[in-house]
């Protein structure tokens, strides 16, 4: 199979459009979450979705449906995080812990409860982006339009409370909504990140663009837009590599991911051999 | 325009380890260069951090500008340098040009951006503190007293009525430290700009300000350094020979 006819086939161009709107989502949000030391919100969160998802599949909400339960829990859960970090003498590491062993575990029990693992539930842990519908793509689009709008508004806030907390709020910055505002939209991205590579790699999606962006950029809209490009380059180029190789998608995207890293890695070096350690 | 710009009244503050600041009150004047100074662990931090809303004041009051903390807004009065060290992650990828712009974000309204006028603000600030050559290097890449003063840049680029210095000058050498002291005195008099600077170096920030504030955990001492170093107070807690010692200098 060649590449014009990889390209013709309208279930590839779903995969390929939800794909890099959804890794452009991921890979923008990334910068502020790894910047905040918050990079494992993700995995916290997609655990979370993994419990959601159960109560969905168990009231028999496939697909696009599934969001309508799944978004809200998730939201919730990650207002329990900042929560828990900011009133209940938690660290965010500890916070998302918690949440993510209660989604994980809530996950186990309805899953059992429902009858056992079926492959509604095993399609979320590891991701099908090749089964993704036309509606799910629409959700993909109009999300990632609101989302890149919020970051636009309010970028000099998040970029405020990633570099300091203490001079953001003495700049009159209001810290805890706009963590709020980042959480939420993290919670939504990594819902609608689930299909793509699965509950078990969506971290990655968050964190690899932004740790690859890191060891290159010069400045830090430089950085957001580095990010962002790697993103959706490892979501086209592991599509495609997946299905001429007859690969997992998810999996194979996560490591054109890892590969970008390590190439960022070895040009920092070269470029600042002093930098480097 | 209100000649009151801090003022506490019995403020205190309280940590899980117990009270870390009981019953403070003094108040500063425009123009006053107060040095705040005290053994570590006497509540020099934790007293501007109060002030500035960053840590709950447990009782009493405090005001800025004439306006009771919880109700204050107009953060574009303010400036913040903290100690540098603590602040920066070493990776973070925002040019000098970039942080300095942060400390606009007082004066713009929703939502924020920055125009041209503002860049030749920035650059102007850059320029007035020797480190416009800077402008394009990372933040990561500077040294302690670079990155010093690329953070007092971001403190005073929105021009500042008040500016408030936690330790500024931990990291730095005796030399630099001095030039940066110097520095300060230099906003104060030339902008008349309000400054309180937290320090451990009581005789170098005697040389500039113009009151001193020594703290352990209750005032001891509020008044000009003349008096610091004639004070009966300061002699009985130190001993002659150390006040003279630390006033040798002024």
């Amino acid at each position: 199979m060649n590449l014009l006819e990889i390209l013709s086939y309208g279930f590839i161009q779903r995969a390929l459009l939800a794909g890099t709107l959804i890794a452009l989502l991921c890979s923008v949000l990334g910068v502020f979450l790894v910047l905040r030391r918050l990079s494992l919100i993700g995995d916290g969160l997609a655990h979370v979705t993994f419990g959601s998802t159960a109560i969905a599949l168990a009231l028999k909400m496939y697909s696009a449906m599934s969001l309508l339960v799944s978004m809200p829990i998730v939201l919730l859960a990650s207002i329990g995080i900042l929560k828990l970090t900011e009133k209940g003498r938690l660290s965010g590491d500890a916070a998302i812990g918690l949440v993510s062993a209660l989604g994980i575990s809530a996950g186990i029990i309805l899953a059992s409860v429902g009858g056992g693992y079926n492959v509604d539930l095993l399609s979320y842990l590891f991701g099908n982006i090749l089964s993704i519908r036309s509606e799910e793509v629409v959700i993909a689009a109009l999300l990632c339009v609101g989302v890149l709008l919020l970051v636009t508004f309010y970028y000099h806030e998040l970029f405020a409370i990633s570099f300091s907390d203490e001079l953001a709020k003495v700049s009159g910055v209001r810290t805890s909504y706009i963590n709020a505002i980042l959480v939420l939209l993290t919670a939504l991205s990594v819902v609608l990140a689930m299909k793509l590579v699965g509950i078990m790699l969506i971290s990655s999606l968050l964190i690899v663009p932004a740790a690859a962006a890191l060891q290159l950029a010069r400045g830090f809209k430089v950085c957001i837009i580095l990010a962002a490009l790697q993103g959706c380059s490892s979501v086209v180029i592991g599509i495609i590599i997946s299905i001429m190789s007859n690969l997992p998608a998810s999996a194979t995207i996560v490591m054109v991911n890892l590969l970008f890293f390590t190439v960022s890695c070895v040009i920092r070096r070269i470029i600042h051999p002093k930098n480097s350690n | 325009m209100s000649d009151k710009i801090v003022t506490t009244e019995l403020l205190s503050c309280s940590y899980r380890e117990g009270r870390v600041l009981e019953d403070i009150s003094f108040q500063v004047e425009r123009g006053d260069y107060v040095g705040i100074v005290g053994p570590n662990g006497s509540g020099k931090s934790t007293l501007v951090k109060a002030l500035l809303g960053l840590v709950t004041i447990s009782k009493g009051s405090a005001s800025l500008f004439g306006t009771p903390l919880p109700h204050f807004r107009d953060w574009y009065k303010v400036g913040y340098l903290p100690q540098s060290l603590h602040l920066v992650n070493p990776v973070f990828p925002a040019t000098v040009h970039e942080t300095v712009g942060l400390g606009l974000l007082s004066l713009k309204r929703f939502p924020k951006r920055l125009n041209r006028a503002d860049n030749d603000k920035i650059n102007t600030i850059l320029d007035e503190l020797g480190i416009l050559d800077l402008e394009h290097k990372l933040i990561g890449e500077l040294s302690g007293g670079q990155l010093q003063r690329v953070l007092l840049a971001r403190a005073i680029v929105n021009d500042p009525e008040l500016l408030v210095l936690d330790e500024p000058t931990a990291a730095l050498d005796p030399e630099t430290r001095g030039r940066f002291y110097a520095m300060i005195a230099s906003i104060n008099r030339s902008r008349g700009v309000t400054v309180l600077l937290v320090t451990h170096d009581s005789g170098a920030i005697g040389e500039h300000a113009s009151k001193m504030l020594y703290l352990d955990k209750k005032i001891l001492f509020y008044g000009s350094f003349d008096q610091f170093c004639c004070s009966h107070e300061m002699s009985s807690l130190f001993g002659e020979h150390s006040q003279h010692l630390m006033c040798h200098r002024h």
